[in-house]
């Protein structure tokens, strides 16, 4: 069984766009996936298809088993939501605005407030449970949209950019709420444009253009696909002269930094060994942009070519 | 379907949809306050001290109830189209869009919520009645039921202008240029008796004639039109709307892409 399990999935809106020209996707339970894509690639149109928001042309989707338009309501109980856009009635407060979330699932209002009161405290926002939901800062907001699609305690969360806007303070505490809900049995299914965010967290990568996806594999995987990665090193002061680093391209940028291209078949230790050979000591190293970055811009660029070539 | 959780998720609307009315009590209540006071003081007092006897009835008497009708059909309306659109403008029906509650659910939680408006205002409009004239009930079981039906039939009407309004503008024009005039001539303020004969026949197809003079007969037992009518129709616009308004949402009409 899959916690999500997408077929041949196509939407055609009334305009004759077609958002999604035949999708599959199949998410296991437990599993921690990424849905990455460019803007206007099909992200919150498959989103809202999976969620019954978006009317589909054709194809299937089920979630632990359950088809959303055959047995939708067994279907939609074990799916959470949140949306890339703040869609709770503003002039609540977030007590209110959880608990009656909780009402629509059928839950008692007891246990609905046990639970409000549980992720409201987990994210943070118990304090401001009964401000007026307007007056929350944005990164609040982000937050009481995950407590409120987890208050049916769903066992498939799609959250659809829940970190956009928000200081990177948030956004890692953010990252840890989620791994813990992960690890906690919880399936996730992620879209962002922050690709860091992406790799820090998933395990499973899916990327969609133009209404197809075009990969879809494991998150390590993918990243074993990138033969050169740049690193710039932060090196011990020293004169540059005669620096030989056969076998590699690089870029002295000043007395103390170094940019180098390792391939695949050499590797980062047999750089280190030149260096060392040369007797200049490395104090620290990063990647000069996001693998997952580098490898989704050639991906994406390569569909872009294909369809060029093709027309 | 599971009755139990649609249970649970009826009385979250109903809540929900009451709180607020509560909560913005000088938009929802404060104001049909006021306009039906200035038309018992105007019509009931100054204008009807000259009119005489209507219907057997003081034209206080013979107003009051039509005032009371027109204040519980405009309430109904008007709190599950501003309500309901309210929630499509602010994305915030999505919850309930994606939750395992059904499409009825959804539409008799408002439904109520529309009703429970309008019975709190027309309760509020009978008292502010009674400060100005006496009413006696004659028939409460055809009181109640015709208040309770014509409550419904105006919240499913505002239920589906709510699906179909794309802006909010689009709210105000079936209460502006549908509802207002057919509840003014639908036997509010006079009996149709008093029309030509064409009229008289023009008005029978107005059904805010009926829903006026079905309950004006509850309380003053005098109507110009056979009760019996009334509940056929009335029944009838129900059952049409109520019908009506599954299938749009089953449709997505207004809510999904």
């Amino acid at each position: 069984m899959s916690a999500l399990k997408i077929k041949n999935l196509t939407k055609t809106y009334a305009n004759g766009f077609q958002a999604l020209k035949g999708i599959d996707l199949d998410v296991d339970i437990g599993g921690f996936y990424s849905l990455l894509g460019p803007n206007g690639a099909g992200k919150t149109t498959a989103i809202g298809a999976v969620c019954s928001l978006v009317e589909i042309t054709s194809g299937s989707i089920e979630i632990f088993n359950h088809d959303i338009t055959v047995n939708s309501e067994a279907a939609k109980k074990h799916l959470g939501v949140v949306p890339q856009e703040v869609n709770f009635n503003t002039f609540d407060t977030p007590l209110n605005i959880l608990v009656n979330q909780a009402g629509f699932y059928g839950i008692r209002r007891n246990i609905a407030m046990q639970r409000a009161k549980k992720y409201l405290g987990e994210l943070k926002l118990w304090e401001k449970k009964d401000d007026i939901a307007r007056s929350l800062s944005g990164g609040m907001k982000r937050r009481l949209m995950i407590a409120r699609a987890l208050m049916h305690e769903p066992q498939l969360l799609i959250l659809d950019e829940p970190t956009a806007g928000v200081d990177i303070e948030i956004r890692r505490s953010m990252w840890q709420f989620l791994n813990d809900l992960n690890n906690d049995g919880t399936t996730i299914i992620l879209t962002t444009h922050y690709l860091e965010e992406a790799e820090n967290l998933c395990r499973n990568v899916a990327i969609i253009d133009d209404g197809l996806i075009i990969e879809d594999t494991l998150m390590s995987d993918l990243l074993r696909q990138l033969k050169q990665e740049t690193f710039v090193l932060n090196i011990e002061e020293k004169s540059m002269k005669d620096l030989n680093l056969a076998g590699y391209n690089f870029i002295v940028r000043d007395e103390k930094t170094l940019e180098v291209v390792v391939d695949s078949e050499h590797g980062i230790n047999e750089l280190f060994d030149l260096l060392n050979s040369q007797n200049i000591k490395v104090v620290s190293l990063r990647n000069k942009s996001n693998r997952l970055e580098e490898l989704f811009m050639k991906l994406i660029d390569a569909k872009n070519f294909d369809k060029k070539v093709t027309s | 379907m599971n009755i139990s959780l649609n249970l649970i998720a009826f009385y979250t609307i109903v809540r929900k949809e009451v709180l607020r009315v509560i909560r913005i009590w000088i938009q929802t209540i404060v104001p049909p306050a006021i306009t039906m006071t200035l038309y018992f003081v105007i019509f009931g007092n100054l204008i009807g001290t000259r009119i005489g006897v209507m219907g057997g009835y003081s034209y206080m008497q013979f107003i009051a109830p039509g005032i009371i009708m027109m204040s519980v059909i405009t309430n109904s309306y008007g709190n599950v189209v501003s309500s309901f659109f309210g929630a499509k403008y602010g994305g915030h029906i999505d919850e309930m869009l994606i939750s395992p509650m059904s499409n009825a659910t959804i539409i008799l939680g408002h439904i109520a919520g529309g009703v429970l408006r309008g019975l709190m205002v027309g309760g509020m409009v009978t008292i502010i009645a009674l400060s100005f004239t006496n009413l006696e009930l004659k028939f409460p079981l055809i009181t109640f039921s015709m208040v309770l039906l014509s409550s419904i039939v105006f919240a499913l009407a505002g239920f589906i202008n709510a699906l179909f309004a794309k802006k909010f503008d689009d709210i105000a024009i079936i209460p502006t240029f549908v509802i207002t005039p057919l509840t003014y001539l639908g036997g509010v303020f006079y009996s149709i008796n008093l029309l030509p004969e064409f009229w008289q026949s023009a008005s029978k197809f107005n059904p805010i004639l009926y829903m006026v003079n079905a309950f004006r007969y509850g309380i003053l037992g005098t109507s110009d039109i056979q009760i019996n009518y009334a509940y056929i129709v009335v029944i009838t616009f129900v059952i049409i709307l109520f019908s009506l308004s599954l299938i749009l949402l089953n449709r997505g009409i207004g809510i999904r892409d």
